[in-house]
Protein backbone atom coordinates (compact mmCIF):
# COMPACT_ATOMS: atom_id res chain seq x y z
CA UNK A 1 0.00 0.00 0.00
CA UNK A 2 1.53 3.49 -0.93
CA UNK A 3 1.26 5.80 2.04
CA UNK A 4 -1.09 8.83 1.35
CA UNK A 5 -1.35 10.80 4.20
CA UNK A 6 1.51 13.00 5.71
CA UNK A 7 1.80 10.83 8.36
CA UNK A 8 1.47 7.56 6.88
CA UNK A 9 4.53 9.73 4.54
CA UNK A 10 6.72 10.28 7.55
CA UNK A 11 6.19 6.83 9.06
CA UNK A 12 6.78 5.31 5.96
CA UNK A 13 10.68 7.62 5.47
CA UNK A 14 10.94 6.56 9.14
CA UNK A 15 10.89 2.96 8.47
CA UNK A 16 12.88 2.93 5.07
CA UNK A 17 15.64 5.29 6.61
CA UNK A 18 15.86 5.19 9.98
CA UNK A 19 19.43 6.52 10.31
CA UNK A 20 18.50 9.23 8.52
CA UNK A 21 15.70 9.86 11.36
CA UNK A 22 18.00 8.59 14.14
CA UNK A 23 21.29 10.93 13.08
CA UNK A 24 19.02 13.72 12.55
CA UNK A 25 17.19 14.06 15.87
CA UNK A 26 20.79 13.47 17.38
CA UNK A 27 22.37 15.98 16.06
CA UNK A 28 19.42 18.42 16.29
CA UNK A 29 19.02 17.87 19.54
CA UNK A 30 22.82 18.46 20.22
CA UNK A 31 22.86 21.73 17.99
CA UNK A 32 20.09 23.23 20.07
CA UNK A 33 21.63 22.55 23.33
CA UNK A 34 24.58 24.12 21.98
CA UNK A 35 22.67 27.11 20.68
CA UNK A 36 20.89 27.64 24.07
CA UNK A 37 23.92 27.04 25.84
CA UNK A 38 23.39 30.26 28.00
CA UNK A 39 20.27 29.69 29.27
CA UNK A 40 20.55 25.66 30.03
CA UNK A 41 24.16 26.22 31.64
CA UNK A 42 26.14 28.35 34.01
CA UNK A 43 29.65 29.73 33.33
CA UNK A 44 31.92 27.20 31.74
CA UNK A 45 35.20 28.97 32.69
CA UNK A 46 34.04 30.06 36.44
CA UNK A 47 36.70 28.43 38.50
CA UNK A 48 35.47 27.53 42.04
CA UNK A 49 39.03 26.05 43.67
CA UNK A 50 36.64 24.93 46.68
CA UNK A 51 34.78 23.15 44.88
CA UNK A 52 38.08 20.88 43.07
CA UNK A 53 37.10 17.42 41.41
CA UNK A 54 33.54 16.85 43.18
CA UNK A 55 31.24 14.47 42.00
CA UNK A 56 28.08 14.39 39.88
CA UNK A 57 25.39 15.81 42.55
CA UNK A 58 22.05 18.11 42.18
CA UNK A 59 23.90 21.55 41.74
CA UNK A 60 27.04 19.73 39.64
CA UNK A 61 25.35 17.59 37.49
CA UNK A 62 28.44 16.36 35.77
CA UNK A 63 30.44 16.89 38.57
CA UNK A 64 33.50 19.49 38.46
CA UNK A 65 37.13 19.33 37.11
CA UNK A 66 40.56 19.89 39.23
CA UNK A 67 39.87 24.19 38.74
CA UNK A 68 36.60 23.42 39.97
CA UNK A 69 34.83 24.04 36.94
CA UNK A 70 31.14 22.64 35.63
CA UNK A 71 32.09 19.48 33.55
CA UNK A 72 28.16 19.85 32.21
CA UNK A 73 28.58 23.18 31.69
CA UNK A 74 32.16 22.73 29.78
CA UNK A 75 30.38 19.91 28.04
CA UNK A 76 27.19 22.07 26.37
CA UNK A 77 29.89 24.83 25.09
CA UNK A 78 32.33 22.64 23.94
CA UNK A 79 29.50 21.28 21.19
CA UNK A 80 29.71 24.65 19.91
CA UNK A 81 33.45 24.30 18.89
CA UNK A 82 32.63 20.85 17.65
CA UNK A 83 29.91 21.52 15.57
CA UNK A 84 31.74 25.24 14.20
CA UNK A 85 34.46 23.11 13.38
CA UNK A 86 32.99 20.10 11.80
CA UNK A 87 30.60 22.86 9.68
CA UNK A 88 33.11 24.86 8.35
CA UNK A 89 35.61 22.09 7.55
CA UNK A 90 32.89 20.14 5.56
CA UNK A 91 31.95 23.35 3.34
CA UNK A 92 35.30 25.10 3.00
CA UNK A 93 37.06 21.86 1.96
CA UNK A 94 34.09 20.80 -0.16
CA UNK A 95 33.70 24.57 -1.75
CA UNK A 96 37.95 24.34 -3.14
CA UNK A 97 37.79 20.65 -3.57
CA UNK A 98 34.99 20.65 -5.75
CA UNK A 99 36.32 23.36 -7.52
CA UNK A 100 39.94 21.88 -8.39
CA UNK A 101 38.15 18.58 -8.73
CA UNK A 102 35.86 20.34 -11.81
CA UNK A 103 38.53 21.88 -13.65
CA UNK A 104 40.99 18.84 -13.04
CA UNK A 105 38.34 16.36 -14.37
CA UNK A 106 37.55 18.84 -17.84
CA UNK A 107 41.33 20.04 -18.34
CA UNK A 108 43.51 16.30 -19.27
CA UNK A 109 46.68 19.35 -19.01
CA UNK A 110 45.44 20.52 -15.19
CA UNK A 111 44.97 16.83 -14.23
CA UNK A 112 47.98 15.91 -14.61
CA UNK A 113 49.64 18.02 -12.49
CA UNK A 114 46.56 18.46 -9.80
CA UNK A 115 46.30 15.23 -9.37
CA UNK A 116 50.12 14.31 -8.35
CA UNK A 117 49.90 17.16 -6.02
CA UNK A 118 46.79 15.64 -4.47
CA UNK A 119 48.80 12.66 -4.10
CA UNK A 120 51.79 13.67 -2.36
CA UNK A 121 48.97 15.49 0.07
CA UNK A 122 47.67 12.79 0.58
CA UNK A 123 50.81 10.69 1.83
CA UNK A 124 50.72 13.65 4.60
CA UNK A 125 49.44 12.08 7.42
CA UNK A 126 46.29 14.37 7.91
CA UNK A 127 47.24 15.17 11.62
CA UNK A 128 50.42 16.05 11.18
CA UNK A 129 50.18 18.07 8.62
CA UNK A 130 47.54 19.57 10.94
CA UNK A 131 49.49 19.93 14.13
CA UNK A 132 52.02 21.05 12.01
CA UNK A 133 50.24 24.10 10.53
CA UNK A 134 48.82 25.20 13.74
CA UNK A 135 51.82 25.59 15.52
CA UNK A 136 53.26 26.96 12.84
CA UNK A 137 50.60 29.68 12.13
CA UNK A 138 49.59 29.94 15.85
CA UNK A 139 46.82 28.32 17.64
CA UNK A 140 43.14 29.55 17.12
CA UNK A 141 39.87 28.45 15.93
CA UNK A 142 40.21 29.84 12.19
CA UNK A 143 43.82 28.59 12.00
CA UNK A 144 42.32 24.78 13.46
CA UNK A 145 39.79 24.58 10.63
CA UNK A 146 42.52 25.91 7.99
CA UNK A 147 44.85 23.10 9.60
CA UNK A 148 42.24 20.15 9.54
CA UNK A 149 40.09 21.45 5.77
CA UNK A 150 43.45 21.33 4.01
CA UNK A 151 44.19 17.60 4.38
CA UNK A 152 40.46 17.24 3.52
CA UNK A 153 40.66 19.16 0.31
CA UNK A 154 42.29 15.75 -2.14
CA UNK A 155 39.56 13.09 -1.16
CA UNK A 156 37.05 16.09 -2.48
CA UNK A 157 38.77 15.96 -5.62
CA UNK A 158 39.02 12.74 -6.60
CA UNK A 159 35.32 12.28 -5.77
CA UNK A 160 34.25 15.12 -8.08
CA UNK A 161 36.94 14.47 -10.61
CA UNK A 162 35.74 10.91 -10.96
CA UNK A 163 32.20 12.48 -11.49
CA UNK A 164 33.36 14.55 -13.73
CA UNK A 165 35.40 12.25 -15.96
CA UNK A 166 32.28 9.51 -16.48
CA UNK A 167 30.21 12.15 -17.20
CA UNK A 168 31.83 14.85 -19.44
CA UNK A 169 31.26 12.06 -22.80
CA UNK A 170 27.86 11.43 -21.75
CA UNK A 171 24.80 12.32 -24.77
CA UNK A 172 23.80 15.55 -23.03
CA UNK A 173 27.11 17.11 -22.07
CA UNK A 174 27.91 16.56 -25.82
CA UNK A 175 24.92 18.22 -26.80
CA UNK A 176 25.47 21.39 -24.84
CA UNK A 177 28.71 21.79 -25.80
CA UNK A 178 27.94 21.31 -29.54
CA UNK A 179 25.33 23.96 -29.32
CA UNK A 180 28.52 26.24 -28.23
CA UNK A 181 27.77 26.51 -24.23
CA UNK A 182 31.03 28.32 -22.89
CA UNK A 183 33.17 25.78 -20.56
CA UNK A 184 32.23 27.97 -17.44
CA UNK A 185 28.82 27.54 -17.99
CA UNK A 186 29.05 23.47 -18.91
CA UNK A 187 30.90 23.24 -16.13
CA UNK A 188 28.58 24.89 -13.83
CA UNK A 189 25.01 24.06 -15.35
CA UNK A 190 25.68 20.30 -16.90
CA UNK A 191 28.18 18.62 -14.89
CA UNK A 192 28.14 20.26 -11.20
CA UNK A 193 24.65 18.97 -10.50
CA UNK A 194 26.48 15.16 -11.10
CA UNK A 195 28.70 15.54 -8.12
CA UNK A 196 26.12 17.46 -5.70
CA UNK A 197 24.53 14.24 -4.68
CA UNK A 198 27.77 12.16 -3.69
CA UNK A 199 29.22 15.55 -2.13
CA UNK A 200 26.50 15.53 0.34
CA UNK A 201 27.21 12.24 1.33
CA UNK A 202 30.54 13.48 1.50
CA UNK A 203 30.28 16.27 3.19
CA UNK A 204 28.71 14.32 6.23
CA UNK A 205 32.04 11.92 6.51
CA UNK A 206 33.79 15.26 6.39
CA UNK A 207 32.35 16.97 9.28
CA UNK A 208 32.44 13.76 11.22
CA UNK A 209 36.35 13.40 10.43
CA UNK A 210 36.76 16.77 11.03
CA UNK A 211 35.26 16.80 14.77
CA UNK A 212 37.18 13.94 15.32
CA UNK A 213 40.72 15.62 14.35
CA UNK A 214 39.56 18.82 15.63
CA UNK A 215 39.45 16.87 19.13
CA UNK A 216 42.60 15.00 19.06
CA UNK A 217 44.28 18.07 18.19
CA UNK A 218 43.49 20.19 21.41
CA UNK A 219 43.68 16.46 23.28
CA UNK A 220 47.51 16.89 21.92
CA UNK A 221 47.99 20.76 22.93
CA UNK A 222 48.23 21.58 19.24
CA UNK A 223 44.71 22.58 18.86
CA UNK A 224 41.73 25.13 19.86
CA UNK A 225 44.11 27.48 22.70
CA UNK A 226 43.16 25.68 25.88
CA UNK A 227 41.19 28.79 27.73
CA UNK A 228 38.44 27.54 25.03
CA UNK A 229 35.90 24.90 26.82
CA UNK A 230 36.69 22.18 23.77
CA UNK A 231 35.91 18.03 24.61
CA UNK A 232 39.59 17.52 23.55
CA UNK A 233 40.87 20.01 26.17
CA UNK A 234 38.66 18.90 28.26
CA UNK A 235 40.15 15.30 28.30
CA UNK A 236 43.90 16.78 27.97
CA UNK A 237 43.55 18.74 30.88
CA UNK A 238 41.79 16.27 32.93
CA UNK A 239 43.71 13.02 32.14
CA UNK A 240 45.79 13.30 35.68
CA UNK A 241 42.18 12.34 37.34
CA UNK A 242 41.14 9.76 35.23
CA UNK A 243 41.39 7.42 38.52
CA UNK A 244 39.50 9.98 40.91
CA UNK A 245 37.20 12.25 38.56
CA UNK A 246 36.47 9.64 35.88
CA UNK A 247 33.57 11.88 35.28
CA UNK A 248 35.69 14.65 33.78
CA UNK A 249 37.15 12.76 30.80
CA UNK A 250 33.77 10.20 30.08
CA UNK A 251 31.28 12.52 30.05
CA UNK A 252 33.29 14.89 27.48
CA UNK A 253 34.68 11.42 25.43
CA UNK A 254 31.22 10.15 25.32
CA UNK A 255 29.22 13.36 23.66
CA UNK A 256 32.10 13.31 21.04
CA UNK A 257 31.30 9.87 20.11
CA UNK A 258 27.41 10.68 20.23
CA UNK A 259 27.98 13.84 17.98
CA UNK A 260 30.56 11.66 15.13
CA UNK A 261 27.70 9.25 15.80
CA UNK A 262 25.26 11.03 14.56
CA UNK A 263 27.13 12.30 11.80
CA UNK A 264 27.83 9.32 10.78
CA UNK A 265 24.42 7.76 11.02
CA UNK A 266 23.07 10.54 8.59
CA UNK A 267 25.61 9.78 6.08
CA UNK A 268 24.76 6.46 5.92
CA UNK A 269 21.39 7.02 5.31
CA UNK A 270 22.24 9.89 3.04
CA UNK A 271 24.26 7.69 1.26
CA UNK A 272 21.60 4.98 0.95
CA UNK A 273 18.97 7.10 0.09
CA UNK A 274 21.13 9.70 -2.49
CA UNK A 275 23.25 7.33 -4.35
CA UNK A 276 23.34 3.58 -3.29
CA UNK A 277 26.74 3.37 -5.84
CA UNK A 278 29.49 5.42 -4.01
CA UNK A 279 30.75 3.72 -0.90
CA UNK A 280 32.46 5.06 1.79
CA UNK A 281 35.51 6.47 2.67
CA UNK A 282 36.71 5.08 -0.81
CA UNK B 1 52.38 -7.10 -16.05
CA UNK B 2 55.73 -6.27 -15.61
CA UNK B 3 55.16 -2.96 -17.22
CA UNK B 4 52.49 -2.34 -15.04
CA UNK B 5 54.80 -3.19 -11.51
CA UNK B 6 57.19 -0.68 -13.59
CA UNK B 7 55.15 2.14 -14.16
CA UNK B 8 53.68 2.06 -10.76
CA UNK B 9 57.14 1.72 -9.15
CA UNK B 10 58.32 5.05 -11.37
CA UNK B 11 54.80 6.50 -10.33
CA UNK B 12 56.40 7.25 -6.73
CA UNK B 13 59.07 9.32 -7.92
CA UNK B 14 56.25 12.80 -8.61
CA UNK B 15 54.30 11.85 -5.44
CA UNK B 16 57.14 11.46 -3.31
CA UNK B 17 58.65 15.17 -5.14
CA UNK B 18 55.47 16.53 -3.93
CA UNK B 19 55.43 15.09 -0.41
CA UNK B 20 59.61 16.51 -0.47
CA UNK B 21 57.95 19.84 -1.26
CA UNK B 22 55.13 20.42 0.71
CA UNK B 23 57.38 19.23 3.74
CA UNK B 24 59.92 21.95 3.17
CA UNK B 25 58.07 24.61 2.35
CA UNK B 26 55.80 24.00 5.07
CA UNK B 27 58.25 24.69 7.27
CA UNK B 28 60.50 27.10 5.82
CA UNK B 29 57.84 29.81 4.70
CA UNK B 30 55.89 29.71 7.93
CA UNK B 31 56.42 32.67 10.36
CA UNK B 32 58.90 32.42 13.36
CA UNK B 33 62.63 32.32 13.19
CA UNK B 34 64.11 29.06 14.45
CA UNK B 35 67.32 30.74 15.29
CA UNK B 36 66.07 33.03 17.20
CA UNK B 37 64.22 30.65 18.69
CA UNK B 38 67.40 28.25 19.25
CA UNK B 39 69.28 31.31 20.56
CA UNK B 40 66.99 32.08 23.53
CA UNK B 41 65.36 35.49 24.80
CA UNK B 42 68.45 37.15 25.89
CA UNK B 43 70.13 36.10 22.69
CA UNK B 44 72.56 39.02 20.28
CA UNK B 45 71.54 39.96 16.81
CA UNK B 46 74.74 38.78 16.25
CA UNK B 47 74.66 35.17 17.47
CA UNK B 48 71.18 35.02 15.94
CA UNK B 49 72.77 35.15 12.92
CA UNK B 50 75.74 32.94 13.91
CA UNK B 51 73.14 30.18 14.26
CA UNK B 52 71.34 30.72 11.45
CA UNK B 53 74.68 30.47 9.15
CA UNK B 54 75.52 27.06 11.17
CA UNK B 55 71.75 26.25 10.15
CA UNK B 56 72.31 27.41 6.42
CA UNK B 57 69.25 29.54 7.11
CA UNK B 58 70.63 32.08 5.60
CA UNK B 59 71.07 30.73 2.24
CA UNK B 60 68.16 31.02 -0.95
CA UNK B 61 65.22 28.82 0.01
CA UNK B 62 65.93 26.30 -3.86
CA UNK B 63 69.38 25.93 -2.53
CA UNK B 64 68.40 24.96 1.02
CA UNK B 65 65.87 22.65 -0.46
CA UNK B 66 68.11 21.14 -3.31
CA UNK B 67 70.75 20.62 -0.37
CA UNK B 68 68.13 18.97 1.65
CA UNK B 69 66.96 17.10 -1.19
CA UNK B 70 69.91 15.26 -2.13
CA UNK B 71 70.56 14.19 1.62
CA UNK B 72 67.36 13.01 2.47
CA UNK B 73 67.38 10.95 -0.73
CA UNK B 74 70.41 9.42 0.62
CA UNK B 75 69.48 8.74 4.01
CA UNK B 76 70.83 11.51 5.55
CA UNK B 77 67.75 13.44 6.92
CA UNK B 78 70.19 15.89 9.20
CA UNK B 79 70.70 16.27 13.19
CA UNK B 80 68.48 18.04 15.41
CA UNK B 81 68.37 21.39 15.99
CA UNK B 82 67.88 20.74 20.27
CA UNK B 83 69.78 17.56 20.79
CA UNK B 84 72.36 17.73 18.11
CA UNK B 85 71.60 13.73 17.68
CA UNK B 86 71.45 12.77 14.13
CA UNK B 87 67.63 12.23 13.24
CA UNK B 88 68.08 8.83 11.81
CA UNK B 89 69.27 8.22 15.51
CA UNK B 90 66.13 9.84 16.80
CA UNK B 91 63.72 7.74 14.59
CA UNK B 92 66.01 4.31 14.90
CA UNK B 93 65.72 4.58 18.70
CA UNK B 94 61.84 4.97 18.89
CA UNK B 95 60.97 2.68 15.86
CA UNK B 96 60.75 -0.23 17.66
CA UNK B 97 57.98 1.26 20.34
CA UNK B 98 56.08 2.40 17.15
CA UNK B 99 56.84 -0.61 14.60
CA UNK B 100 55.42 -3.02 17.78
CA UNK B 101 52.17 -0.80 18.62
CA UNK B 102 51.19 -0.75 14.68
CA UNK B 103 52.06 -4.68 14.05
CA UNK B 104 50.19 -5.72 16.83
CA UNK B 105 47.06 -3.06 16.16
CA UNK B 106 47.60 -4.36 12.05
CA UNK B 107 46.71 -8.11 13.90
CA UNK B 108 44.24 -7.71 16.73
CA UNK B 109 42.38 -5.59 14.11
CA UNK B 110 42.32 -7.83 10.99
CA UNK B 111 41.56 -11.04 12.95
CA UNK B 112 38.97 -9.31 14.60
CA UNK B 113 37.60 -7.86 11.66
CA UNK B 114 37.61 -10.48 9.20
CA UNK B 115 36.10 -12.70 11.51
CA UNK B 116 33.13 -10.34 11.98
CA UNK B 117 32.33 -9.24 8.58
CA UNK B 118 32.63 -12.88 7.21
CA UNK B 119 30.11 -13.70 10.26
CA UNK B 120 27.62 -10.88 9.22
CA UNK B 121 27.96 -11.92 5.89
CA UNK B 122 27.39 -15.27 6.27
CA UNK B 123 24.27 -14.76 8.48
CA UNK B 124 23.29 -11.45 6.50
CA UNK B 125 20.19 -10.00 8.81
CA UNK B 126 20.12 -11.83 11.23
CA UNK B 127 20.66 -10.69 15.00
CA UNK B 128 24.50 -11.00 14.87
CA UNK B 129 24.49 -9.12 11.72
CA UNK B 130 23.16 -6.36 13.26
CA UNK B 131 25.10 -6.32 16.19
CA UNK B 132 28.70 -6.19 14.24
CA UNK B 133 27.03 -3.33 11.38
CA UNK B 134 25.64 -1.47 14.54
CA UNK B 135 29.48 -1.80 16.31
CA UNK B 136 30.93 -0.62 13.09
CA UNK B 137 29.26 2.31 12.90
CA UNK B 138 30.10 2.90 16.79
CA UNK B 139 33.22 1.82 16.34
CA UNK B 140 34.29 4.66 13.62
CA UNK B 141 32.68 7.43 16.08
CA UNK B 142 34.86 7.11 19.11
CA UNK B 143 38.32 8.43 19.08
CA UNK B 144 41.25 6.46 20.20
CA UNK B 145 41.65 8.84 23.55
CA UNK B 146 38.39 8.27 24.94
CA UNK B 147 38.59 4.33 24.04
CA UNK B 148 41.80 4.34 25.54
CA UNK B 149 40.87 6.03 28.70
CA UNK B 150 37.81 3.72 29.28
CA UNK B 151 39.54 0.57 28.77
CA UNK B 152 42.34 2.15 31.01
CA UNK B 153 39.96 3.14 34.11
CA UNK B 154 37.59 -0.18 34.00
CA UNK B 155 40.90 -2.60 33.11
CA UNK B 156 44.04 -1.48 34.74
CA UNK B 157 42.62 0.99 37.26
CA UNK B 158 39.64 -1.09 38.46
CA UNK B 159 40.14 -4.34 38.03
CA UNK B 160 44.10 -4.14 38.00
CA UNK B 161 45.16 -6.87 35.04
CA UNK B 162 46.87 -4.99 32.72
CA UNK B 163 49.35 -1.69 32.94
CA UNK B 164 48.17 1.85 32.76
CA UNK B 165 50.65 2.74 30.49
CA UNK B 166 54.64 2.76 29.18
CA UNK B 167 55.97 0.46 26.76
CA UNK B 168 58.58 -2.57 27.55
CA UNK B 169 60.97 -3.47 24.43
CA UNK B 170 60.63 -7.10 23.47
CA UNK B 171 64.12 -7.78 24.50
CA UNK B 172 62.53 -7.99 28.12
CA UNK B 173 60.54 -10.52 27.41
CA UNK B 174 57.41 -11.42 25.19
CA UNK B 175 54.89 -11.36 27.89
CA UNK B 176 56.14 -8.08 29.68
CA UNK B 177 56.57 -6.31 26.14
CA UNK B 178 52.81 -7.96 24.91
CA UNK B 179 50.71 -6.70 28.16
CA UNK B 180 51.81 -3.48 27.97
CA UNK B 181 51.08 -3.35 24.11
CA UNK B 182 47.31 -5.12 24.50
CA UNK B 183 45.27 -2.02 25.83
CA UNK B 184 46.86 0.42 23.03
CA UNK B 185 46.25 -2.18 20.38
CA UNK B 186 42.96 -2.59 21.22
CA UNK B 187 42.06 0.89 21.35
CA UNK B 188 43.97 1.81 18.56
CA UNK B 189 42.85 -1.17 16.38
CA UNK B 190 38.86 -0.09 16.89
CA UNK B 191 38.13 2.12 14.23
CA UNK B 192 39.67 -0.36 11.98
CA UNK B 193 38.06 -3.04 12.55
CA UNK B 194 34.68 -0.95 12.01
CA UNK B 195 36.07 -0.02 8.86
CA UNK B 196 37.66 -3.54 7.92
CA UNK B 197 34.45 -5.37 8.74
CA UNK B 198 32.36 -3.51 6.98
CA UNK B 199 34.07 -4.05 3.82
CA UNK B 200 34.72 -7.56 4.63
CA UNK B 201 30.89 -7.79 5.27
CA UNK B 202 29.61 -6.05 1.52
CA UNK B 203 32.63 -7.76 -0.27
CA UNK B 204 31.99 -10.98 1.12
CA UNK B 205 27.68 -10.72 -0.05
CA UNK B 206 28.55 -9.71 -3.10
CA UNK B 207 30.71 -13.25 -3.84
CA UNK B 208 28.18 -15.25 -1.57
CA UNK B 209 25.34 -13.86 -4.51
CA UNK B 210 27.73 -15.74 -7.44
CA UNK B 211 27.33 -18.75 -9.37
CA UNK B 212 29.52 -20.98 -8.14
CA UNK B 213 29.40 -20.68 -4.36
CA UNK B 214 25.99 -22.08 -5.43
CA UNK B 215 27.80 -24.79 -7.10
CA UNK B 216 29.67 -25.27 -4.08
CA UNK B 217 27.06 -25.45 -2.11
CA UNK B 218 25.01 -27.33 -4.20
CA UNK B 219 27.89 -30.14 -4.66
CA UNK B 220 27.94 -30.32 -0.37
CA UNK B 221 30.91 -28.42 0.31
CA UNK B 222 30.85 -27.21 3.81
CA UNK B 223 29.78 -24.16 5.22
CA UNK B 224 32.72 -23.41 6.24
CA UNK B 225 35.56 -24.64 3.90
CA UNK B 226 33.42 -22.91 1.46
CA UNK B 227 32.76 -19.55 3.22
CA UNK B 228 37.22 -19.06 3.64
CA UNK B 229 38.47 -21.33 0.59
CA UNK B 230 35.70 -20.34 -1.96
CA UNK B 231 34.42 -17.02 -0.97
CA UNK B 232 37.26 -15.45 1.24
CA UNK B 233 39.55 -15.66 -1.05
CA UNK B 234 37.51 -13.74 -3.80
CA UNK B 235 36.64 -10.96 -1.86
CA UNK B 236 40.45 -9.93 -0.28
CA UNK B 237 40.68 -7.63 -3.21
CA UNK B 238 38.45 -4.97 -1.73
CA UNK B 239 39.80 -5.99 1.66
CA UNK B 240 43.12 -5.74 1.19
CA UNK B 241 42.22 -2.40 -0.55
CA UNK B 242 40.86 -0.55 2.58
CA UNK B 243 43.42 -2.07 4.46
CA UNK B 244 45.69 0.03 2.64
CA UNK B 245 43.62 3.46 2.70
CA UNK B 246 43.36 2.56 6.98
CA UNK B 247 46.92 2.92 6.80
CA UNK B 248 46.64 6.45 7.28
CA UNK B 249 44.51 6.33 9.50
CA UNK B 250 47.04 3.63 11.64
CA UNK B 251 49.55 6.47 10.83
CA UNK B 252 47.22 9.10 12.73
CA UNK B 253 46.26 7.13 15.50
CA UNK B 254 49.50 6.27 16.12
CA UNK B 255 50.59 9.78 17.32
CA UNK B 256 47.70 10.17 19.21
CA UNK B 257 47.81 6.85 20.96
CA UNK B 258 51.46 7.01 21.88
CA UNK B 259 50.32 10.33 24.33
CA UNK B 260 47.47 8.58 25.47
CA UNK B 261 49.86 5.29 26.55
CA UNK B 262 53.01 6.82 27.05
CA UNK B 263 54.42 5.01 24.64
CA UNK B 264 57.89 6.39 23.54
CA UNK B 265 57.42 6.14 19.65
CA UNK B 266 58.22 8.04 16.64
CA UNK B 267 54.84 9.63 16.78
CA UNK B 268 55.58 11.44 20.25
CA UNK B 269 59.01 12.25 18.98
CA UNK B 270 57.37 14.40 16.20
CA UNK B 271 54.64 16.02 18.79
CA UNK B 272 57.50 17.13 20.91
CA UNK B 273 59.77 18.19 17.71
CA UNK B 274 56.58 20.16 16.33
CA UNK B 275 56.39 22.03 19.83
CA UNK B 276 59.61 23.19 20.24
CA UNK B 277 60.38 24.07 15.73
CA UNK B 278 62.97 21.33 15.42
CA UNK B 279 62.63 21.44 11.43
CA UNK B 280 65.04 18.49 10.62
CA UNK B 281 63.30 16.02 12.92
CA UNK B 282 59.55 17.26 11.74
CA UNK B 283 60.35 16.92 8.51
CA UNK B 284 62.26 13.82 8.46
CA UNK B 285 59.42 12.45 10.44
CA UNK B 286 56.59 13.26 8.15
CA UNK B 287 58.69 12.15 5.06
CA UNK B 288 59.38 8.70 6.75
CA UNK B 289 55.71 8.42 7.60
CA UNK B 290 54.46 9.50 3.87
CA UNK B 291 57.21 7.19 2.26
CA UNK B 292 55.64 4.54 4.55
CA UNK B 293 51.97 4.84 3.34
CA UNK B 294 53.43 5.46 -0.29
CA UNK B 295 54.95 1.86 -0.27
CA UNK B 296 52.44 0.30 1.15
CA UNK B 297 50.15 1.25 -1.02
CA UNK B 298 52.36 0.47 -4.04
CA UNK B 299 52.74 -3.26 -2.24
CA UNK B 300 49.09 -3.52 -2.34
CA UNK B 301 48.57 -2.18 -6.16
CA UNK B 302 51.51 -4.75 -6.75
CA UNK B 303 49.13 -7.87 -4.78
CA UNK B 304 46.05 -7.20 -7.18
CA UNK B 305 48.37 -9.05 -9.98
CA UNK B 306 48.79 -12.17 -7.92
CA UNK B 307 45.28 -12.12 -6.04
CA UNK B 308 42.87 -11.38 -9.25
CA UNK B 309 44.23 -12.61 -12.34
CA UNK B 310 41.29 -11.16 -13.96
CA UNK B 311 42.39 -7.83 -13.74
CA UNK B 312 44.00 -7.00 -16.63
CA UNK B 313 46.75 -4.09 -16.68
CA UNK B 314 47.59 -2.73 -20.25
Amino acid sequence: MTPTTTRDKLADFMRRHPTIVVGGLLLAIIALAALLAPWIARDPLALEPINRLKPPSAEFWLGTDSLGRDVYARMIYGARISLLVGLTVAVVSILIGAVIGLVAGYFPKVDAVVMRLMDGLMAIPAILLAIALVSLLGASVKVVIVAIAIPEIPRVTRLVRSVVLSVRGLPFVEAARSNGTRTAKLLRRHILPSTIAPLIVQATYICASAILTEAGLSFLGAGTPPEFPTWGNMIASSRLYLQIAPWTIFAPGLCLALVVLAVNLLGDGLRDRLDPRISRRM
Amino acid sequence: MLSYIIRRLLGVIPVMLVVGIFVFSLLHLAPGDPAAIIAGDNATAESIARIRANLGLDRPLWEQFSTWGWATLRGDLGVSMYSGTAVTTMVQQRIGATLSLATTTMLVAVTIAVTLGVLAAWKAGSLLDRAVMGLAVTGFSVPVFVVGYIMVYFVSLQWRLLPVQGYVPLSEGFWNWLRHLILPSFALGLAYVALIARITRASMLDVLAEDYIRTASAKGVASVPMLLRHALKNAAVPIITVIGIGVALLISGVVITESVFNVPGVGRLVVDAISRRDYPVIQGVMIIFAAVYVLINLLIDISYCFLDPRIRYS
